[in-house]
């Protein structure tokens, strides 16, 4: 490939925002066919996101699970694999950190939440290296098996929740025994977003890090890249896939840790709220690069922010944003055609680029 | 009075898996059309959905159920057609995209049917195969969805010409080489499209069959992940149309197990049942793969059975 890097840069940063304008447009169109004013709805989605210092707190609260579970997809994929089992790691790391506190006494501190924080990221963990394992020991279909895991860890999750762990005063939604006050995650500074940010947007940096800057992550990037040149110079491709497999698994189970912690105090059904899925698609916007999920988890965690807006002003069903973010995900991941094109009016078509580290590979 | 209990489980599991397996069937039957031309569509929740609010629509609108399914079935042609067609653009990833369809189709088809949700519709006439029974229970167990027989057709119809039409060879040949079928003459892309688009009308007889016959009503929780499912599913019938009847009734009657043992006082375990057919899924994944060989019967172009 002969681009030029200030193409490549160019084309990652248009390619998404002209797709996002598409996908603004159309939502316009769409409402207004319902007899709204398109104008006033934009306006809204961008009052009731980045407008003042409440909705930009909305919006980083509800983007910080998302860059978690959207780590859950990249760090895999930079190693090879395409995980969509995140919502699975997330209802563990959920259950383990509700758990936890039934299993030993816990400080009512720092560091007691940090142990629940690591409970949920080791739950998460080995439920995405296990998709990891049986696929480099056994050649079963990682996106497959995380998806089947996926559906697994709910079942579990409701078992436990609606039986052995109940709470039984919560009585028209099941829920585990609430985690003691002190555990509990707070706001930040006197704000109300909690740290469950700083988590999310720490652990981004810290992946952007070790696959740019340090051998392990080079040599994850290597086996992802190019399966057969990682054997030909001796790494260890099983060890790798499934450490990065492990990673990402860890940051879901952490952002379901992070949702019961700071959010619903204990473990109930309002943690299955597609967390997962979303981070899927926020890991393929960004490309599957860890800098680039923050803003992306923000925006999508404004669109998020902006749909109570809309529902009390306009009254727009609650589901419009995600018909906003079907129409702007559809747009995006079909602009990836556009790519090595957009800056490149008239010339020479080049060949096609080799395939995005996430795409499954070409035998 | 133990051997009566028995027998009211395995009656409602029973009717539970043909009432319960009925849009099983369809969304497999179409995941499987569209798995066979080598094309992953993972929105089929999305399609399911989208389906069953146009079908509940479209049935109160005109007042004839089989209009609705119809309707149903176009909707669900539609969002498959938009799947297919965003899949052939170069370097569009198919899992990706079939998460984003699942999520538009859910969307839609909550934001356009808000004003469904009170109304009743005319329901799909049940086939009364209990006839010859004086009880009550066979006959309610026995009452089937007049879709299940269409889909029984169906499958048996798709297994048919997959083997001995030239469409069904032209499927399977984009699906298991677009080498072979680009050398032909043949437009891989055009053939992938149809068939997901083909697929996204069978799945919609499905939706169909969860708003106009059971439940049969138009809500939000209307789906319990049916169609999240049918990628399991396929892969559990091992991509041929008929062990996908035989995967629906499994998995149907799985689901319709936990209740049924409640009814008789065995409770606390239903999540688990419901599991079930999850983790003999991925067991028989286990069991048949090797790293040496990917899954028997699997098309060859198929992203994920390499």
């Amino acid at each position: 490939m002969s681009t030029r890097p200030w193409q490549e840069t160019g084309e990652a940063i248009a390619l998404p925002i002209l797709a996002l304008s598409g996908g603004l447009l159309l939502f316009g169109v769409f409402v207004w066919f319902g007899g709204h004013d398109p104008i006033e709805v934009w306006k809204l989605l961008f009052v009731g996101a980045f407008g003042d210092s409440f909705s930009w707190q909305n919006t980083l609260q509800r983007s910080a699970p998302l860059m978690l579970t959207a780590l859950c997809v990249a760090l895999p994929a930079r190693a090879g694999l395409t995980i969509i089992g995140g919502e699975g790691a997330l209802v563990l790391g959920g259950l383990a950190a509700a758990g936890l506190p039934y299993l030993m006494p816990l400080p009512a501190n720092a560091f007691g939440t940090l142990l629940l924080l690591l409970a949920a990221a080791a739950a998460g963990a080995l439920w995405i290296a296990l998709a990891g394992a049986l696929r480099q020991f056994r050649g079963v279909n990682e996106t497959i098996s995380s998806l089947l895991l996926g559906y697994i860890a709910i079942a579990l999750f409701k078992h436990f929740v609606e039986g052995p762990m109940r709470d039984p005063a919560s009585l028209n939604k099941p829920s585990t025994l609430p985690i003691a006050e002190g555990l509990r995650i707070g706001g930040m500074a006197g704000y109300d977003v909690h740290w469950g940010l700083a988590w999310g947007v720490v652990l981004c940096l810290v992946a952007a890090v070790w696959l740019g800057w340090t051998t392990h992550g080079f040599a994850t990037r290597v086996v992802g890249g190019n399966a057969r040149a990682a054997r030909l110079v001796g790494l260890p491709s099983h060890q790798l896939i499934i450490t990065a497999c492990a990673l990402g698994g860890a940051a879901a189970g952490l952002a379901g840790g992070i949702e019961v912690a700071a959010v619903h105090t204990s473990a109930n059904a309002s943690l299955i709220a597609g967390l997962g899925y979303a981070g899927i698609l926020v890991s393929f916007v960004a490309r599957h690069q860890p800098l680039a999920i923050i803003p992306v988890a923000i925006l999508f965690g404004g669109f998020g922010a902006a749909g109570s807006l809309l529902q009390r002003r306009m009254g727009l069903p609650d589901a419009s944003v995600q018909v906003l973010l079907g129409f702007s995900f559809v747009l995006i991941l079909a602009s990836e055609a556009l790519r090595g094109r957009l800056f490149n009016f008239g010339l020479v078509p080049k060949r096609p680029a080799l395939p995005a580290a996430g795409q499954p590979k070409a035998a | 009075m133990e051997g009566h209990a028995v027998f009211d489980v395995l009656l409602a599991v029973l009717g539970g898996a043909i009432r319960v397996g009925t849009p099983f069937l369809f969304v497999s039957l179409g995941e499987c059309l569209t798995e066979k031309s080598g094309r992953i569509n993972l929105g089929l929740e999305g399609v399911l959905v989208f389906s069953a609010m146009a079908g509940f629509g479209g049935a109160y609108l005109t007042g004839s159920p089989w209009l609705g399914v119809l309707l149903a079935g176009f909707s669900g042609a539609l969002l498959g057609l938009l799947h297919g067609l965003v899949c052939s653009l170069q370097r569009v990833n198919d899992i990706a995209m079939g998460i984003a369809l699942m999520l538009l189709g859910l969307g839609l088809a909550f934001y356009l049917g808000k004003p469904l949700i009170q109304p009743q519709a005319p329901q799909i006439p049940s086939i009364p195969l209990g006839w010859w029974s004086g009880s009550q229970q066979v006959q309610a167990a026995l009452g089937i969805n007049a879709l299940f027989p269409l889909g029984v057709l169906l499958a048996l119809a798709m297994g048919w010409a997959f083997a001995n039409t030239r469409w069904g060879l032209l499927v399977r040949m984009v699906g298991d080489s677009s080498d072979a079928a680009r050398a032909l003459g043949t437009s891989v892309s055009g053939v992938r499209i149809a068939a997901t688009a083909a697929g996204g009308f069978i799945a919609g007889l499905g939706g169909a069959s969860l708003s106009l016959y059971y439940p049969g009503s138009w809500n939000e929780q209307l789906s319990s992940g049916q169609g999240l499912i049918a990628v399991a599913l396929v892969i559990f019938a091992r991509w041929s149309p008929l062990r996908c009847l035989g995967a629906a009734l499994l998995f149907g009657g799985a689901g319709a197990l936990g209740p049924a043992l409640q009814s008789v006082g065995v409770s606390g375990y239903y999540y688990l049942f419901n599991a079930v057919p999850y983790v003999l899924t991925l067991a028989i994944l286990i069991w048949t793969c090797s790293p040496k060989r990917s899954l028997k019967g699997a098309p060859m172009e198929l992203g994920v059975s390499r």
